[in-house]
C-alpha cells in the first residue's frame, strides 16, 4: 500500500498471521507428498510432518502400477477435452448473441436462462431425465448435464458487451459476417475472459464427482475422482493395490493412499501457476457485475 | 408492430441461431427436470414410468412431515448452513484486510497465490485428505494430539465433530479465493482518506478500523446477502463423502438424505417431494435476497 511509516507492531502481527495462513494452506500438500515418498519405518512411527524421511518411491511406484488409476486418468482427460469443447462452444456463441445491442427477445431469453439459477428440479428428477435420455454409462453423462454454467455465461456476456462498437464496425466495413466478427475480432480481443472461463470449466469437469456417482456404473468409464473415492474414502485400496510392488518392496497403506490423492490433484498443481494471474482478473470481472 | 417483430427476428436470425443450442441445453437439462417434480405427486415406479405410475396427491409430503427423521435432517441442514455462514463468512474479509495491509509485496503475492490453491481441489481430494489427516490411528492430527499427551479422537465417527470439521475445511478451502472480491473493493478506496486519517493522528490500527473497513462495507453487504441462500443450499459432495454411520446424527443433511432414500433406496417420489420443498424455500430466499441486494447495493443478480 501507499501508506508509509515505520514498521510497527501492526506489521509484525500481520506478517505472523499471514505466515500462519501460508503454512496452513501448504501443510496438507507437503505432508501428503512427504508421507508418499518416505520409507515405511518413519511412516509407521508417525515421524513425518513437513519433510520426507528416508526418501524412497515405492509407494508412488505401486500407485503408478495400478491400472484403475490410469483408466480414471485417461477418462477424466477425455471428459475434460470433450466437455471443454462443448461448454466453450455453447457459452461463447450464446454469450456473444446475448451481448448484441437490441437483440430481439433479449429480456425473455435472459429470464429463461437466469430462472434456472433460482429453481431446479433436484437430484431425482435430474437422474430420471438423464436416464431417459440414455446418458447412463456414456461419455455424455460427464459433459452434457453441466455444459453451460449460467454465471460464467453471464460473465462472458458482460465482457463481450463491454467491447467498443468501433472495433466491430471496422470489421463489418471489411465485409465480415456476424459469425466472423465473433471469431476474428471479438474472440481474439477477449483472451483473458476466455482463458478464465475455460479454466473454470476445466477444473469443474475434472473435479466433477456427483455426475459420475449418479450416472456412471461402468468401471471402465469411471473418472479419476470416482476412482480416488473408491480407493481412499471407501477404503478398498487393498485388493489390486497390493501392499508390495512388483519388485517386492513393502509399501505402507498410508503412503499408498497419499500417493493416490496426490496423483489426483497433480494436474491442478501443475497448471495452477500458469493460470493463476488470469483467474484473479476473471474472477473479479464476474464477482459483482451481472 | 407485428411486422417489426418479424423484421427484428429476421435481422437477428444469426444471433438467434447461435443461441439455439444453448437454449436447447437449458430446456433439456433444466426445464425438463423441473417438470420431473410431478413424480413427487405419484407413486413413481421406474418400470412403469411417468405416464403409468399412479397419482397419490400429497402423500409423500405428508409422509415427510410425519417422519421423525424429517426434523433431524432439516435441523442438521439449517444448523450446518447457519454455522458455516457465521464462521466462514467473515474469514475472507479479515484475510483480505491482512493482505491489503501487508507492505512486503512479494510476501503478500506469495501468500495470496498459496491461499487460492485449495479452492481448485475436488471435493473427493479434499475429503480424502481430511479422512487421512483425521484418522485416529495414522492421521497427523491425532499424532500431534497424542504427542501432547492426550487420547486420540476418532473425529469422523463422532457426530459432535462433524460440523466443526466440515466448516473448518470449508474455511481452509474457500477463504483465499473469497478475498478476491474484497481486494477489488479495497483497491478502490481513496488514498487521500488515509492521508487525512494520518493528519488526525490515527495509527495503522485506527486507520484500518476507521478507513479500510468502512471502505468495503458495500462489498460486505452484497456478499452477505448473496451468501444467505447457502444456509439451505449445502452442496452434496463433501457431506456425502465424509458422512458415515458414526456421524450420521449430524452429517445427514437434506441432499444426502435425498440421495440415500431416492437413488440408493428407490423411494424416488418421496425423495423428490423432500427435494422440492427444499427447492421452493431456496428459491424464495434467493428471490428475497436479490430484491434486497437491489435495494441495498446498486447491483443485483439480474
Amino acid at each position: 500500500m501507499v501508506r508509509t511509516g515505520k514498521i510497527g507492531v501492526f506489521d509484525v502481527v500481520n506478517f505472523l498471521l499471514l505466515l500462519f495462513v501460508a503454512i496452513a494452506m501448504l501443510f496438507p500438500f507437503l505432508h501428503m507428498a512427504s508421507v508418499a515418498i518416505s520409507s515405511p519405518e518413519y511412516v509407521v512411527r508417525n515421524e513425518i510432518s513437513f519433510f520426507p524421511k528416508g526418501l524412497q518411491f515405492n509407494a508412488l511406484q505401486a500407485v503408478f502400477e495400478d491400472k484403475r488409476l490410469w483408466i480414471g486418468y485417461r477418462n477424466s482427460i477425455g471428459y475434460v477435452v470433450l466437455g471443454l469443447f462443448i461448454s466453450m462452444a455453447l457459452t461463447i456463441t450464446s454469450a456473444y448473441a446475448l451481448s448484441r445491442r437490441g437483440l430481439v427477445f433479449y429480456k425473455p431469453i435472459m429470464l429463461y436462462i437466469v430462472f434456472t439459477m433460482m429453481f431446479h428440479g433436484g437430484m431425482i428428477p435430474f437422474y430420471l431425465v438423464a436416464r431417459s435420455y440414455g446418458l447412463i454409462d456414456t461419455i455424455w453423462a460427464m459433459v452434457l448435464p453441466n455444459a453451460v454454467v449460467t454465471v460464467w455465461l453471464i460473465i462472458m456476456r458482460t465482457f463481450f458487451s463491454g467491447m467498443p462498437v468501433e472495433v466491430e464496425e471496422s470489421g463489418r466495413i471489411d465485409g465480415l459476417s456476424d459469425f466472423t466478427v465473433l471469431t476474428h475480432i471479438v474472440m481474439p480481443l477477449s483472451k483473458p475472459v476466455l482463458l478464465t472461463i475455460g479454466m473454470f470449466y476445466t477444473v469443474a469437469i475434472w473435479n466433477d464427482f456427483q455426475s459420475a456417482l449418479l450416472l456412471i456404473r461402468e468401471p471402465n468409464l469411471f473418472p479419476l475422482q470416482l476412482v480416488i473415492r473408491n480407493l481412499v474414502v471407501v477404503g478398498q485400496a487393498g485388493d489390486v493395490l497390493e501392499a508390495t510392488t512388483k519388485d517386492g518392496h513393502k509399501v505402507i497403506l498410508e503412503s499408498l493412499k497419499y500417493g493416490i490423492i496426490l496423483l489426483g490433484c497433480l494436474p491442478v498443481l501443475i497448471i495452477y501457476p500458469f493460470i493463476q494471474k488470469h483467474f484473479e482478473q476473471g474472477a473479479m470481472i464476474g464477482s459483482v457485475k451481472g | 408492430m407485428k411486422q417489426s417483430v418479424f423484421y427484428r427476428i429476421k435481422r437477428n436470425k444469426v444471433y438467434l441461431l447461435l443461441l439455439l443450442p444453448t437454449l436447447l441445453y437449458y430446456l433439456l437439462f433444466h426445464y425438463v427436470p423441473m417438470f420431473g417434480i410431478v413424480v413427487s405427486f405419484m407413486d413413481y415406479n421406474l418400470f412403469k414410468g411417468v405416464w403409468h405410475s399412479p397419482w397419490v396427491g400429497l402423500k409423500h409430503y405428508r409422509m415427510f412431515l410425519s417422519n421423525p427423521d424429517a426434523w433431524l435432517i432439516v435441523r442438521n441442514t439449517l444448523l450446518l448452513g447457519l454455522y458455516k455462514f457465521i464462521f466462514a463468512f467473515p474469514a475472507p474479509i479479515a484475510l483480505a484486510v491482512l493482505f491489503y495491509e501487508m507492505r512486503w509485496k512479494k510476501f503478500r503475492r506469495f501468500v495470496q497465490s498459496v491461499s487460492y490453491l485449495p479452492y481448485f481441489l475436488s471435493s473427493v481430494v479434499l475429503s480424502s485428505v481430511m479422512i487421512m489427516l483425521l484418522s485416529p490411528s495414522t492421521g497427523w492430527i491425532n499424532k500431534a494430539i497424542q504427542s501432547l499427551g492426550y487420547e486420540p479422537i476418532n473425529f469422523l465417527q463422532r457426530p459432535e465433530w462433524f460440523r466443526t470439521i466440515y466448516i473448518a475445511s470449508d474455511i481452509w478451502q474457500m477463504t483465499g479465493y473469497g478475498t478476491i472480491i474484497f481486494l477489488a473493493a479495497l483497491a478502490a478506496i481513496d488514498p487521500q482518506l488515509y492521508e487525512a486519517a494520518r493528519m488526525d493522528g490515527a495509527n495503522r490500527w485506527k486507520q484500518t478500523v476507521h478507513v479500510t473497513i468502512p471502505g468495503i462495507i458495500p462489498a460486505i453487504v452484497i456478499m452477505f446477502i448473496m451468501s444467505i441462500s447457502g444456509i439451505i443450499n449445502i452442496p452434496f459432495d463433501k457431506a456425502f463423502l465424509i458422512g458415515n454411520a458414526g456421524n450420521m446424527d449430524t452429517a445427514d443433511i437434506i441432499t444426502t438424505y435425498v440421495y440415500r432414500i431416492g437413488i440408493l433406496g428407490g423411494g424416488m417420489s418421496y425423495a423428490t417431494a423432500i427435494n422440492l420443498s427444499l427447492g421452493l424455500v431456496t428459491m424464495l430466499l434467493v428471490y428475497l435476497t436479490n430484491a434486497a441486494s437491489r435495494k441495498v447495493g446498486e447491483t443485483s443478480l439480474w
